[in-house]
């Protein structure tokens, strides 16, 4: 089911030769489109880490009045369609809407600029930080907490030294299913991205452009690359997560 | 292609079919048009199914497909079996006898006009009182004008308004070339979003309040002009343009398949009538039909429209323009 699209699509761009894939992907364009891919979808995760598992910590240890419709929303970004997020983003941070207006007193403008695209990819992919980080924090008796507290820890040494070390591979995992989300998002993102070539262009509009070309081996080749990326990110992640349970379990 | 996509493209059809159920005896017919037709396609399958009716007692179910007309084009090649196509891409018809043998290439001779029934213009559309003054193409590189048009690499609308200012400067700078590219390269600077479709600019010049021009088709702007009566918008049709084409044709190797021949080519024919041509009309589009052109004059201002052949030789020329490395990506580098 999963490697069928992934093997069709690395046939199609195997059938085209070394040259012309280069000729393809180095194309100075395509280039600024993976510069600024990378750099918002990393900008996005790592915005996810902090408030992702601030968002999960909250939910762990606080009990409030809406604590159960928070959790609940807390997908709702999964359930969403990636387009209605989009433009609803758009409509919030344009100039003339809620959030862009307060940003725009203090010069801030976040609807068509990267600012955008990194807004649109935090948005989708915050869910794998928090759902990752969720369950670890649970299983994590508040005592050790309260242990270091009351001994005069102060609330960061407390977070540095309790939490995070437990933490610590949730948040990896998170962010880096967050990160190879955000390369791939096209829906949320075009919507708000502005789209200057070189600028805010990002890298699924490129797919799309070579698709609406009728060239599908260029198609295939700007694709495999964002796909390589993804599939060696999500290994090097899995790797990761075993070295930490062997070494939690004392290996 | 492998069987998996071939059968979801089956799905997908069916799942079209689902809009219009219909008896068992009823000959289909599936439209395969683009993204803003709904609505047009809605009204005249009416009044095509109310003719055909009387011309021959039969009743004819007529289902609609409508997404951006590259996507419906390959969506053709790849084996949805489509009647018809209604489009607004020259291009994305010629693909289907290109890449797909499934037309003969010369397709657009079978129906008057190029096999275009309606034709559009590119158009601005300003906000209230027009305070720029924009009048015609070269007040939109004026400094401080922020045009909002979408991507010439993804949209056919934005490819015509690229066109059109291309005509107007070749009328103005003659053979100096690089006048020409200085003025496409200046225009394509002020703008300041490039939504992926024309819908998209629409949403952005409207609801997001963002930039001074929009520009898209003629019958967009009047369409918005129609919806927004409190913003005065105004609609401003430069004095050189492009013709923008909407061709429609049989697909041959599906109607043969379908035994749709006769009900085909008649539902493509009848778009030529009267009574479809005043339909169009009253979507903004301007018709070929002289009475029913008259009768709308005062919408259509006089602007002198410049074919593809006119502007760049021919549409593969013209693609060539927008193709990857072309001279579009060359005026867009920086």
């Amino acid at each position: 089911m999963v490697l069928l699209p992934i093997t069709g699509l690395f046939i199609r761009a195997a059938g085209m030769g070394w040259e012309s894939f280069w000729l393809v992907i180095s194309d100075p364009r395509v280039v600024a489109a993976f510069r600024v891919t990378v750099l918002t979808a990393l900008a996005a995760s790592l915005f996810n880490c902090v408030f992702g598992v601030l968002m999960a910590w909250v939910l762990v240890r606080y009990a409030f009045p809406g604590r159960r419709l928070l959790d609940a929303l807390m997908d709702l970004p999964f359930a969403l369609p990636t387009a209605v997020a989009g433009i609803t983003l758009a409509a919030l941070f344009a100039e003339n809407g809620w959030y862009g207006q307060a940003l725009a007193r203090v010069g801030i403008e976040v609807a068509y600029t990267p600012l955008g695209i990194i807004v649109a990819m935090a948005f989708t992919s915050v869910p794998f930080v928090v759902r990752t980080v969720q369950p670890v924090l649970e299983d994590l008796p508040g005592e050790d907490e309260e242990a270091a507290m009351s001994l005069g820890a102060s609330d960061l040494t407390v977070f540095r030294r309790i939490l995070l070390p437990s933490l610590w591979p949730a948040i990896v995992t998170g962010g880096g299913l967050s990160f190879a989300r955000s390369l791939g998002e096209y829906g949320a993102v075009i919507f708000i991205a502005g789209n200057s070539p070189y600028i805010s262009e990002v890298i699924s509009l490129m797919i799309l452009v070579r698709l609406e070309e009728y060239d599908f081996p260029a198609a295939s080749a700007i694709a495999a690359v964002v796909l390589t990326a993804s599939l060696l990110l999500l290994l090097a992640i899995n790797i990761g997560q075993e070295r930490s349970v062997k070494r939690l379990h004392g290996g | 292609m492998t069987r998996t996509t071939k059968s979801l493209i089956a799905t997908l059809a069916l799942a079209v079919g689902v809009i219009a159920p219909a008896s068992a005896q009823d000959r289909e017919l599936l439209n395969s048009s683009y993204d803003i037709a709904r609505e047009l396609f809605a009204d005249y399958n009416t009044l095509f199914k109310a003719h055909w009716e009387e011309q021959t007692g039969e009743t004819v179910t007529i289902r609609q497909s409508h997404a951006g007309s590259s996507k419906q084009a390959r969506a053709i090649l790849q084996g949805l079996a489509a009647d018809v196509v209604t489009y607004n891409q020259v291009t994305d018809v010629n693909i289907l006898a290109e890449r797909g043998n499934l037309i003969p290439t010369d397709w657009a001779d079978r129906l008057p006009n190029n096999s275009s029934p309606y034709y559009s213009t590119m158009a601005f559309l300003v906000r209230e009182g027009n305070p720029q003054g924009i009048e015609n193409w070269d007040d939109l590189v004026a400094e401080g004008v922020d045009l909002i048009m979408p991507n010439p690499k993804t949209s056919g609308n934005a490819r015509y308004t690229f066109l059109a200012a291309m005509g107007y400067a070749q009328q103005r700078f003659g053979d100096d070339q690089a006048a020409i590219d200085a003025f496409l390269s200046d225009l394509l600077a002020q703008v300041q979003v490039f939504d992926s479709g024309g819908r998209g600019s629409t949403t952005t010049f409207v609801e997001r309040g963002l930039g001074d021009v929009l520009l898209t088709f003629e019958s967009e702007v009047n369409n918005i002009t129609a919806l927004h009566p409190d913003e005065n918008f105004q609609v401003v049709v430069p004095e050189v343009s492009f013709r923008a084409e909407f061709p429609v044709t049989v697909i041959d190797e599906n109607i043969e398949a379908n035994g749709t021949e006769d009900l085909a080519r008649a539902y493509l024919e009848h778009l030529y009538s009267p009574e479809a041509q005043r339909l169009l009309a009253g979507f903004n589009y301007r018709v070929h039909d002289d009475a029913v052109q008259a009768e709308n004059a005062d919408r259509f201002p006089a602007v002198e429209l410049l074919s593809v052949e006119e502007i760049a030789g021919s549409w593969d020329n013209a693609m060539e323009i927008f193709a990857s490395g072309g001279k579009l990506d060359q005026l867009q580098r920086r």
